[in-house]
């Protein structure tokens, strides 16, 4: 198993060379020669004032839209699902069209009422889904999967309806909110927005990496080997939720890096979550870092919503994985 | 081997799925080192016992015991580490490495800050050489045939290190050769190192020649359990399976065998 090793390496000295170079890039070029120079006072203010904390912001989403992909790929045993699968990003949406429909201008810790919606209206999809679990003891991960999609839809057409019924300049907002994106984002308070919640529960997946590995083999498998199913089932489902709300309450519902990258990584270092989780955490982060990068700089000074960047890269290599996926499935 | 401590003991335990009773009223005990076999009909509830046996079922009703404690105030990890479970049919499209995935099995005797040491590798390699499948070691588990995967999953089991082995059907997907060679191997478990095993078995044969005592399930009520050569009579066997089936005696072990009828010949 040197191969793998020697990816983590890579994958890790990958991260560190995005972090490095992104700040950097941008509608305006920075010059390295900031790092020796005190004189241009304004590009300094650029490049530790709005481009770190975004670059620092986009890596912490991207790690954990990754690993709550990843999760969650192996707890329903399914290479479809993603983050988003339980239908917290719907939720999250459906929440954050609301509060810019009423034009809730309050806010708590410097952070929006949009913000502070979504989070909210996440956490609601969390708690939704605890307690259809809680209904029926016998609730299968598959049943939990189909309630998701179903939740989504719901609020999709929700959304849909709001948006029918709202003035342009508001529906175009919450359009907008949909795509996801970091321009929104606001120095180092967002980044600490997210990456306070994300990192303690990041750190306790990391922990339940041989559970996740015992539960890719199958739930009575795992039973088997000492797994205490339902107790861990529920700890991951909440984990991910709530890593996942707080990325989407700053963010919005960015898409397809909590699909495409575990699946990169799966390919690169195998199905073992010993080494893809410290993997797939680098590349989500610095794919997210790069996406974002692109999205700032391509059609400057107008931005592109990152949401569509990355879809646009997930697109094309989902259609690419499901071409060559062998019939067994055995791509997780 | 009636003077042994009682491992594990099942009192009037019952479940019901969906409106119906998949076990109902089910009472027998298992002393350590015995090797019993579970027979009965598709669909009597001989998985679904083993299921309440290591934790994996719906709320039951019944008492289930081991070494005396309430199975449900024991920890699943405390459990596995005495109780090895081999499913049927499941982890067989696994993508980790034959080694990785036996290794896995030691689970229960990590903690948070354990990782595998030495002796979960010497654990993993014993249950290799003991199962034949040290050839496999780098394999895939996704891509190997039905029996080696069946070898493998035995494997796993014993590299668990558990006292008790409860195994759901381990000889189908089987050829003749290695159906005797895992037989021969679980009864050396059961009579060298004292491993008590509970197997689920749709070969009664296999089952009355390894086996010391049988039980058997019918529409979810326990309709036998006693020593195979009371098993094998016809009475017996129609209660339990609803059909006629043909006996004839071994002829090394003197014990009455089942054998397939004619197709065709009408009985």
């Amino acid at each position: 198993m040197k191969r793998a090793d020697l990816l983590l390496i890579w994958v890790l000295l990958m991260a560190v060379a995005a972090l490095a170079v992104a700040p950097w890039i941008g509608p305006k070029m920075l010059s390295p020669s900031l790092l020796w120079s005190n004189e241009d006072a304004l590009d300094a203010t650029i490049l530790r004032g709005i481009r770190l904390p975004r670059v620092l912001t986009a890596f912490v989403a991207g790690a954990a839209l990754a690993l709550g992909g990843m999760t969650f790929q192996a707890l329903f045993r399914n290479p479809l699902a993603t983050p988003y699968t339980l239908g917290l990003a719907g939720g999250a949406s459906f929440a954050a069209a609301l509060a810019i429909q009423l034009g809730l201008s309050t806010s708590f810790l410097g952070l929006s009422s949009v913000s502070l919606a979504a989070f909210a209206g996440a956490c609601g999809v969390i708690l939704l889904v605890f307690a259809l679990t809680r209904m029926r003891a016998d609730f299968s991960t598959a049943t939990l999967l189909l309630a998701g999609v179903a939740l989504g839809f719901f609020f999709s057409s929700m959304i849909l309806a709001m948006q029918y019924l709202s003035d342009p300049t508001r529906t175009f907002h919450m359009l907008r909110w949909m795509m996801g994106g970091l321009e929104g984002t606001a120095g180092y308070r967002d980044l600490w927005a997210v990456l306070v919640p994300a990192a303690p529960a990041a750190a306790m997946l990391a922990a339940l990496r041989n559970e996740m590995n015992l539960l890719t083999l199958g739930e009575e498998w795992a039973v088997g080997r000492g797994v205490a199913l339902v107790r861990t089932k529920a700890l991951l489902l909440g984990l991910v939720g709530w890593m996942v709300a707080s990325v989407v309450a700053i963010c919005g519902p960015i898409g397809f890096v909590g699909l495409i990258v575990p699946h990169i990584c799966r390919l690169l270092v195998g199905p073992d979550h010993r080494r893809l989780f410290p993997v797939t955490l680098a590349f989500g982060g610095t794919f997210l870092v790069i996406c974002d990068t692109a999205a700032r700089t391509v059609l400057a000074p107008t931005e592109i919503p990152v949401g569509i960047i990355t879809s646009l890269l997930g697109g094309p290599f989902f259609l690419w994985l499901l071409i060559r996926q062998s019939p067994s499935g055995s791509s997780l | 081997m009636p003077d042994a401590p009682v491992v594990l003991r099942v009192e009037n335990l019952s479940l019901t799925l969906g409106g119906k009773a998949i076990l109902h009223n089910v009472s027998f005990h298992l002393h350590g080192g015995e090797y019993v076999c579970l027979v009965g009909a598709n669909g009597s509830g001989k998985t679904t016992l083993l299921r309440c046996l290591i934790g994996y079922c719906g709320s039951y009703t019944g008492r289930i015991l081991w070494w005396g404690q309430c199975r449900s105030t024991i920890s699943q990890r405390y459990l596995a580490r005495r109780v090895a479970y081999v499913p049927q049919g499941e982890g067989r499209s696994a993508p980790f490495s034959v080694v990785d995935f036996v290794m896995l099995a030691r689970y229960p005797h990590w903690d948070l800050f354990r990782s595998p040491g030495p002796q979960d590798r010497q654990a993993v390699r014993r249950a290799l050489q003991l199962t034949d499948s040290e050839h496999l070691a780098e394999r895939v588990v996704g891509s190997l045939s039905g029996g080696e995967r069946q070898r493998v999953c035995l494997a796993a089991a014993l590299a668990q290190e558990a006292e008790v082995l409860l195994l759901d059907e381990p000889t189908t997907f089987l050829d003749y050769r290695h159906q005797e060679d895992l037989r021969r191997l679980l009864t050396r478990f059961n009579r060298e190192c004292g491993v008590t095993i509970l197997a689920v078995t749709h070969d009664l044969n296999a089952a009355v020649l390894s086996g010391e005592r049988v039980l058997a399930l019918r529409d979810g009520q326990l309709a036998f359990q006693g020593a195979p050569t009371e098993l094998m009579c016809p009475d017996v066997l129609k209660r339990i399976y609803a059909a006629e089936l043909i006996l004839t005696p071994h002829p090394t072990a003197q014990l009455p065998m089942v054998l397939p009828s004619v197709p065709g010949e009408l009985s």
